[in-house]
């Protein structure tokens, strides 16, 4: 049984119990000057450990880029 | 001439000039722009990272040790929207400094002000230094300054726009108006359009476009470097009045006499 999410818009399978910092590691995406969002809340780095994904979670990672 | 820094949030610049870090025609260019214009803040966009995460990094051109990133909430159209892209910021590491826009229109993006001082009064609250993108406004800008800004960056013409300051007096009256710095964020299309921001007394200048689009990015982020500390030297060393007619420099007794 796996869990129906979305990361950055796109639909995505993940393996059910898949914490923030398995999705990280399961898409290759460095820790540093990176940010994750969980249906809109920041989850702080802290907690990447133990937020576990659940159906139809929306998952924002966001990190710096060139602006004004 | 002895200067003080420019504080925000305690925090001490020597630099009064604040460059982008988009639109550069390579990331290389981006660095060697950032290098000669002596800036001490760069700001940088938030924004998803592509999946998957390979690439290469926007940070691996700056080095965050010499530069103090400023992230913006660019793209954001409500307070609610800017304030969760300001708490990513931080959480990334990105520190408490944020640029906050939260723009009102698509084609001028002129700020929402109304939302714009919504989120300064949360993001203050949540101690993050709040530089809100406002416009030439003056009592806009004392409110920013009352919801806790650490700044107030007025435009001076729309972003991207290279217009200059359009409005050179609502700008000295916001100079007038509080005690906060004030930058100008937005309009600067050359150098003399920086000095004339330094000579009403600004605190400093931000720009991106200006820079990153001319033609040699470098150069222009060197001469916008020389037309900050002019226009600030000029505004300091106290310009002389105007007036309608002459008066002469050299002395008017002592000319000899050519009558014959």
């Amino acid at each position: 049984m796996s869990v129906q999410i979305s990361v950055n818009g796109k639909p995505m399978e993940v393996g059910p119990g898949t914490t923030v910092d398995g999705l990280l590691t399961l898409l290759n995406i460095k820790r540093e000057y990176t940010a994750v969002a969980v249906n809109r809340e920041v989850t702080p780095k802290s907690a990447y450990g133990t937020v576990t994904l659940s159906e139809g979670d929306k998952v924002e990672i966001v990190r710096p880029m060139g602006g004004g | 001439m002895y200067d003080t820094n420019l504080v925000l949030g305690g925090k001490e610049f020597t630099s009064r000039l604040i460059v982008g870090t988009g639109k550069y025609s390579t990331l290389e260019v981006m660095r060697e722009a950032h290098e000669a214009s002596g800036a001490e803040i760069v700001t940088v966009a938030v924004r998803r990272v592509s999946l998957p995460g390979t690439g290469e990094s926007i940070l691996d051109f700056i080095d965050t040790k010499r530069f103090t990133l400023l992230p913006n909430t660019a793209g954001c159209y409500t307070a609610d929207e800017a304030v969760r892209t300001a708490y990513l910021a931080r959480e990334a590491g990105m520190g408490d400094l944020v640029k906050l826009e939260v723009i009102g229109d698509q084609r001028t993006l002129f700020p929402d002000v109304p939302e714009l001082i919504e989120a300064t009064r949360t993001l203050a609250r949540e101690g993050f230094i709040v530089m809100p993108y406002t416009n030439d406004d003056p009592v806009a800008a004392r409110k920013l300054q009352d919801a806790g800004a650490a700044c107030v960056m007025p435009l001076g013409a729309p972003i991207g726009s290279g217009l200059g300051i359009r409005n050179p007096y609502n700008i000295k009256i916001i100079l007038e108006t509080v005690t906060v710095p004030v930058i100008v964020d937005a309009g600067v299309g050359t150098a003399s359009d920086a000095a004339v921001a330094m000579e009403l007394g600004c605190d400093g200048v931000l720009m991106n476009t200006a820079i990153a689009g001319a033609r040699d990015a470098v150069a222009m982020a060197r001469a916008m470097r020389l037309a900050v500390e002019a226009g600030r030297l000029a505004y300091k060393a106290g310009r002389i009045g105007k007036k309608l007619y002459a008066t002469a420099s050299s002395p008017l007794e002592g000319l000899p006499d050519w009558t014959s």
